[in-house]
């Protein structure tokens, strides 16, 4: 333990030398909450490390740890991170939130960035992406084509980013299908194929035929195109092996410019805390090549509503929105505030389910 | 809340093929504990059986032969457990729990070429007409071969351990490796046969997942089933019938506790999600319960053998 301590101290003092200055070569390392071959999620951050290391070539090195589990044993993970010499660590799970924030405070000359949580410190960043951009798009999508108005959710823990894209995916697909029903279950985990798969079968045994999917794996895809006649959308990738079916469209991470960019304000001295969510505009969220077995005019309808978004003319939530018990949200004409939407914990009026604790 | 949404038919079909993995590697599990090896490898198996089964199956367009390649490479795997630990005498918990990190970790690089591919797909066994009766027939004739397969494994299993000269060799050698040895038993070769054995169940187990269940190959895939199947082991008090309730519990709870969310029950989530794992370990470990003595582990399990001892 004397040891380790002592160690400890070695590498803090080394670190405080090499502080606030610019720095020739940086270390990024990477936290994953999957496999990089999941498909999905942690795919796309391994995409965007892989950037880094393109952009920067030998002035980057990365190391990368995957299937890392959320909670105590993702403190031992990054603090071994650290102690090798990362000078910028990425966490990009929600669950790694507060082994980030604890491993920051013991590291102060190491800089953390979060993804999808929202708590910072001096050493921290937060960064996530819009995701219920591209959920509104999908909502439209699944209410046009839906035959039997029932429509498959497969989500995975119940925090606000899960929560907006199924109020952001209802809206949507409520505006243009106003008996669309929402049947969502709670898969309790971002990464297990044969659960997701069983979800997705549940789901389209109950009658669904169209499944939206918020968990990591490409399961639900395969699931549906078992059963047939189901359409589903990619999740965080383009899942584009999948396409023309079941696979319809997708919403793909596009974490490289964000990533390239933090790395090189580490380079250059001038990284500091903030908090960053981007959405379609900036490119962080991307909408995959709708196919054809959408047809033309609901195609216009879902890239007209795209680039509603992206040129800001169009807010995902904008009112008159009530919340589930029917109280009001929204008025006429009036946008979600980005505070509510980060802590959003409600279901907006129509949704039937409850969201659990 | 529509309940009749849920077909109790297509439900009870649907966790016959959810609990198959885990009956497979289970029933595997059982052999090798009861010839006194304890093999926490079983992911690692269930993992390489699942990618081998896939590659194999999606080089040659049958899976046929991947099912044979996922029982050939999960032998293989468990092989290198068994000459680790029967030949080198290496302590079994730690070699089993580097299997299971060596196992995930070779898939993965097998498994590289394969990510997104679709597998051959695999047919139901065509009973003709009985495949028509109601309800019966959704349930009992509408199912592929491996469902068949394992719960022909389940009655052969308890039968060859009950019944057969052989059997009773094999739980000779895991209560007691000594008197066993004395008797003139090759100890080292029946744990070696048994090991395979179970690695090949494993693998088979972890096939069905990625060319039945899922279908497809993804990392990391089994996500921890090789686990449960360990622990249903023990909850079964190492029988067969047991493991057989014990599998059909765990996949069917966790079928019906989506099924229920899916049609908007109103009990909170949190409850339903850990249902699986509360309901099996209850009914087990109340089954158990009433018997007098320990739980039936064999006395050998998990000891050192070496001749000279």
């Amino acid at each position: 333990m004397r040891k380790l301590n002592f160690f400890v101290g070695l590498v803090l003092a080394a670190g405080l030398a090499g502080a606030a200055t610019a720095q020739d070569t940086v270390k990024a390392g990477f936290i994953y909450v999957g496999p990089i071959g999941d498909g999905g999620w942690t795919y796309e951050h391994d995409q965007g490390r892989l950037a880094v290391e393109e952009a920067f070539g030998d002035k980057v090195e990365t190391i990368y740890q995957e299937s890392v589990p959320e909670g105590a044993d993702a403190e031992r993970a990054l603090t071994q991170m650290a102690l090798s010499g990362a000078d910028i660590i990425f966490t990009t799970s929600f669950g790694y939130m507060d082994p980030t924030i604890n491993v920051a405070a013991k590291f102060p000359n190491v800089v953390f960035e979060h993804a999808t949580g929202y708590k910072r410190a001096a050493n921290v960043s937060t960064y996530s992406a819009r995701f219920y951009e591209g959920r509104a798009i999908q909502g439209l999508i699944a209410g046009h084509m839906t035959k039997t108005n029932k429509i498959g959710y497969i989500a995975s823990f119940p925090i606000p980013e899960v929560i907006r894209g199924i109020n952001a995916a209802y809206i949507h697909a409520k505006k243009v299908n106003p008996d669309v029903e929402f049947s969502i279950i709670w898969a309790y985990t971002w990464f297990d194929p044969a659960k997701e798969a069983d979800a997705a079968t549940a789901l389209i045994e109950q009658g669904a035929d169209v499944i939206l999917q918020h968990t990591d794996s490409t399961a639900p895809q395969a699931a549906a195109e078992k059963a047939g006649g189901v359409i589903t959308f990619g999740q965080a990738s383009d899942m584009g092996e999948y396409a023309p079916l079941p696979r319809v469209s997708s919403i793909i991470d596009n974490w490289a410019p964000y990533y390239i960019d933090r790395v090189q304000a580490v380079m250059d001295g001038t990284w500091e805390s903030k908090d960053t969510w981007d959405g379609i505009a900036p490119g962080m969220v991307k909408i995959g090549e709708i196919t054809d077995a959408v047809p033309a005019e609901v195609k216009a309808d879902a890239l007209a509503l795209r680039d509603a978004i992206a040129a800001g003319d169009y807010h995902p939530f904008t009112g008159p929105l009530n919340k589930q018990d029917g109280s009001a949200w929204l008025a006429e004409g009036e946008t979600a505030d980005d505070g509510t939407l980060a802590g959003m914990n409600f279901y907006v009026e129509g949704l039937t389910a409850q969201i659990p604790n | 809340m529509d309940f009749s949404a849920i077909n109790p038919t297509v439900l009870i079909a649907s966790l016959m093929v959810a609990s198959t993995p885990i009956l497979l590697a289970a029933l595997g599990e059982l052999i090798v504990e009861k010839a006194g090896v304890l093999n926490l490898g079983v992911e690692g198996m269930m993992i390489t059986g699942a990618v081998c089964g896939f590659a194999v199956a999606v080089e040659s367009g049958s899976p046929w032969l991947g099912f044979l390649a996922a029982m050939a490479g999960g032998a293989v795997l468990a092989l290198l457990f068994g000459v680790l630990t029967q030949l080198l005498l290496s302590n079994q918990v730690a070699t089993g729990l580097a299997l299971t990190l060596f196992g995930l970790g070779l898939s993965a690089l097998i498994g590289q070429g394969y990510i997104g591919i679709k597998p051959p797909p695999v047919g139901d066994v065509n009973f003709g007409p009985l495949a028509d009766i109601p309800v019966l027939g959704r349930i009992l004739f509408r199912h592929d071969i491996i469902v068949y397969f394992s719960l022909a494994m389940v009655a052969g299993t308890w039968w060859w351990l009950k019944s057969t000269r052989a059997g009773l060799i094999l739980r000779a050698v895991g209560e007691s490796h000594e008197a066993a040895h004395a008797l003139g038993y090759n100890v080292i070769g029946i744990r070696l046969a048994a090991i395979a054995f179970g690695g090949a169940m494993a693998g088979l187990g972890g096939a069905y997942l990625s060319l039945i269940r899922v279908p497809q190959w993804t990392e990391g895939m089994t996500a921890g089933a090789g686990w449960i199947a360990l622990a249903i082991v023990v909850f079964a008090s190492w029988r067969a019938g047991r493991v057989l309730l014990g599998a059909y519990l765990f996949g069917g709870v966790t079928v019906l506790q989506l099924n229920l969310q899916a049609a908007g029950l109103a009990v909170p989530v949190e409850y339903l999600s850990m249902s699986p794992y509360l309901i099996t370990i209850l009914v087990l470990v109340i089954m158990s319960s009433d018997r007098r003595k320990a739980l039936g582990a064999p006395a050998s399990l998990g000891r050192v053998f070496h001749a000279s001892s």
